[in-house]
C-alpha cells in the first residue's frame, strides 16, 4: 500500500499564475476524481504527480519520499499512469504492449519469464481485449486501444494508479467496466487517482474530488461536499439540472 | 518478443550462417576466380603462392572489412530509428556520414593519421548528431518531415564543405581523400578494429534492448515504465556516432545500408531491439560483404564503389517508406 501526497504543489502551466497550492493525500482505498474544463491543467497535474514533468514549486511525495529522490524505476513500481494520447512507433502485439507494463520489474539481463506473460494475458483478459492478443495495436478501435492501454497498467501493477480520462472512446458499458475495475484496485487497498469529463461517473465512483479551474483556483474534499450544482456550474460555465439515481447524483446540462 | 525465449536464437543463427556463406562467396569471386578446392586448399595451409596472397591479403580482410562497416551502419541505422520512431533515420541521409567525412578529410588535409582520422571523424558525426537533432527538436515537437529536412539540409551542408576542401587541397592528396566520398572498400587496410567495436557494441547494447523496446514507444511512456530516458538518449546518439565515424573511416560514406537492412528485419522478425540490433549486425555486414563481391565483379577487372550498390537498394527502399508514412 502506498500513498500519493502533495506539498504547496503548484502544476506548471505556461503563462497562467500560480493560482491555489495542491496541498493534499491520496490514501490507500480512495478513488480520486479530477474534474475540470479543457485546459485547466489535468494532464499536466498527472503528468506532474508521475514525475515526468517538473512542478513550478513545492513537492510531490510517495510514502514520504520526495519523488525527485526516488530512482524513475523505483517511482515506476509503484506509480503507474494511463495516458490520455498515445503514439504508435512501430508495429507491435496487443500481447507485446501489455507486456512492456513488466519492464520495471524485470532486470536488464532478464527477459520477460511465463509470469510476466501469465499477469500480462490475466490483465487482457480482464480488459476484454484477450481475443485480440495477436492483432496489430495500429488495427485496433479507439476503445480498445483504450482498454489495451489500462491492461498495460494493470500488468505493470503498481500501488498507485494514475489515469489520465481512462473511460475516453469507450462505450457506456466497457466506462463502467473500466471504472469499476480502477474501484476495485482501490478496494484492495490501491491509490486511484483519475481524470474524468463525465461528471456522473465521478459521483458515482469517486469518494474524492478535486476540481481544477482554468485560472489555477482548486478545491478538494470528499466528493460529496464537492458536488455542488452551484461549484460544478461556475467550474464549467455550464448550467446543470440535478437528479438523483440509486442514490448517486446525475447531473445533466441544460439549456 | 511474444513468447521471448522461443524465437531469439534461430533467427540469429541462420543470419549467422548466410553470412559465412556470403564470405565464403566474397572470397571466391574478383577479377581472378577461385574455386572452393582453391579456398579450402589456403585455408590447411596449402596452396600456390599466388592463391595465398590473393586470399590471405586481399580477399578476406577486404571481404572481412566489408562484413564490420555493414552491421555497424546497420545498427547504428536501428538505434537511430528506435530513439525517433522513424522507420526513415539513416546515418547518411541524416547527415552523420557526411560530418563524419568532413571530420576525416579535415584530418588528413593537415597532414594527420591514424587515430587522429578516426577521432576527427566521430567529433564531426557526433556534431551532425548535435546539429540534426537539436534543430529538429528546437521548439515543440518534431515530425518526420521537418527532421528528415533538417537531415538533407545538414547532409548538403556537409557536401558542400566536402567540396571545398577537396577544391583548395593539393592535387598528390586527391586521390586519398576521393575514396571516403565514394564509399568504397578497397583502401580498408585491417577489419578488426570495426569488427572488435561492432561486436563489443552488441554485448553493450544487449541489457539495454527491453528499455530500447519502451522507448519506441516514445519518452514519455519510456519514463513512466521506469526508463531514465535522457541518459539512455544520449548513450544511443554517441552509440550511434561512434559506430558511424568507425564506418566512415574504414570504408568511406556508404549509404542506405541502415536503412534497408532494419526495415527488411523488422518485416520478419518483429521489433524486439534484443532480437533486432545482433540481427542487423549480422544482415548489415551479409549485404554489404555480397555488394561489394557485386561490385568487384560486374565490371571487372574494374571494380564499382560499393556505394553505388548500396544506393541502388537503398533509394528506391527509402523512396517506398516515405510514400508509405504519407
Amino acid at each position: 500500500m502506498s500513498r500519493l501526497e502533495t506539498r504547496e504543489l503548484v502544476i506548471d502551466v505556461p503563462e497562467r499564475r500560480d493560482g491555489r497550492a495542491l496541498t493534499l493525500s491520496v490514501e490507500p482505498g480512495q478513488v480520486w476524481g479530477v474534474l475540470g474544463p479543457n485546459g485547466a491543467g489535468k494532464t499536466t497535474l498527472l503528468h506532474t504527480l508521475a514525475g515526468l514533468r517538473a512542478p513550478r514549486r513545492g513537492q510531490v511525495l510517495i510514502d514520504g519520499s520526495p519523488l525527485a529522490a526516488l530512482g524513475r524505476r523505483q517511482v515506476a513500481r509503484t506509480l503507474g499512469l494511463v495516458f490520455q494520447e498515445r503514439h504508435d512507433g512501430f508495429p507491435a502485439t496487443v500481447r507485446e504492449t501489455a507486456l512492456i507494463g513488466r519492464h520495471p520489474w524485470l532486470s536488464a539481463w532478464q527477459m520477460e519469464g511465463g509470469e510476466d506473460l501469465r499477469l500480462a494475458e490475466a490483465a487482457l483478459e480482464r480488459l476484454d481485449v484477450a481475443h485480440l492478443a495477436e492483432r496489430l495495436v495500429s488495427t485496433l478501435s479507439g476503445g480498445e486501444r483504450q482498454r489495451l492501454a489500462v491492461a498495460t497498467v494493470l500488468t505493470q501493477a503498481p500501488q498507485i494508479w494514475l489515469a489520465d480520462e481512462p473511460t475516453n472512446h469507450l462505450d457506456l458499458h466497457h466506462q463502467s467496466a473500466v471504472i469499476a475495475l480502477l474501484a476495485g484496485e482501490a478496494a484492495e487497498g490501491r491509490a486511484v487517482m483519475m481524470c474524468l469529463h463525465d461528471l456522473n461517473l465521478a459521483a458515482r465512483w469517486c469518494d474524492h474530488l478535486l476540481l481544477l479551474y482554468p485560472d489555477g483556483e482548486a478545491c478538494w474534499g470528499p466528493a460529496r461536499q464537492m458536488l455542488v450544482p452551484a461549484a460544478l456550474e461556475r467550474l464549467y460555465g455550464q448550467r446543470l439540472a440535478t437528479a438523483e439515481i440509486d442514490g448517486a447524483p446525475v447531473f445533466v446540462p441544460v439549456r | 518478443m511474444a513468447t521471448p525465449r522461443r524465437s531469439l536464437w534461430s533467427p540469429l543463427v541462420a543470419l549467422a550462417l548466410l553470412g559465412l556463406a556470403a564470405l565464403l562467396l566474397s572470397v571466391t569471386v574478383g577479377s581472378a576466380a577461385l574455386s572452393l578446392s582453391d579456398v579450402w586448399a589456403v585455408a590447411r595451409g596449402e596452396g600456390s603462392p599466388l592463391a595465398r596472397t590473393l586470399i590471405l591479403d586481399l580477399r578476406v580482410p577486404r571481404s572481412l572489412s566489408a562484413f564490420a562497416v555493414g552491421g555497424l551502419l546497420a545498427v547504428a541505422g536501428a538505434l537511430m530509428q528506435v530513439l525517433l520512431r522513424n522507420p526513415l533515420a539513416d546515418p547518411y541521409v541524416l547527415g552523420l556520414s557526411g560530418g563524419a567525412s568532413v571530420g576525416a578529410l579535415a584530418a588528413m588535409l593537415a597532414g594527420l593519421g591514424g587515430a587522429v582520422i578516426t577521432g576527427s571523424a566521430f567529433a564531426g558525426a557526433f556534431l551532425s548528431t548535435l546539429l540534426v537533432f537539436g534543430l529538429a527538436h528546437g521548439t515543440g515537437s518534431w515530425t518526420p518531415s521537418r527532421l528528415l529536412l533538417t537531415g538533407v539540409v545538414v547532409a548538403a551542408g556537409w557536401g558542400a564543405v566536402i567540396t571545398l576542401m577537396l577544391a583548395i587541397s593539393p592535387a598528390e592528396r586527391l586521390p586519398g581523400m576521393l575514396y571516403w566520398l565514394m564509399g568504397d572498400l578497397s583502401y580498408s587496410r585491417t577489419p578488426w578494429p570495426p569488427l572488435a567495436l561492432l561486436l563489443l557494441i552488441c554485448l553493450l547494447l544487449l541489457p539495454l534492448g527491453r528499455s530500447l523496446n519502451v522507448m519506441a514507444r516514445g519518452p514519455l511512456q519510456a519514463a513512466a515504465l521506469g526508463v531514465r530516458v535522457r541518459p539512455l538518449e544520449w548513450t544511443i546518439y554517441l552509440v550511434a556516432s561512434v559506430l558511424t565515424a568507425t564506418a566512415v573511416t574504414t570504408a568511406g560514406s556508404i549509404g542506405f545500408v541502415g536503412l534497408v537492412v532494419p526495415h527488411m528485419l523488422r518485416l520478419v522478425l518483429g521489433n524486439d531491439q534484443r532480437l533486432i540490433l545482433p540481427a542487423c549486425a549480422l544482415a548489415g555486414g551479409t549485404l554489404l560483404v555480397l555488394a561489394d563481391a557485386l561490385a568487384r565483379t560486374l565490371i571487372a577487372p574494374e571494380q564499382l564503389p560499393v556505394g553505388v550498390i548500396t544506393a541502388l537498394l537503398g533509394v528506391p527502399t527509402f523512396l517506398y517508406l516515405l510514400y508509405r508514412s504519407r
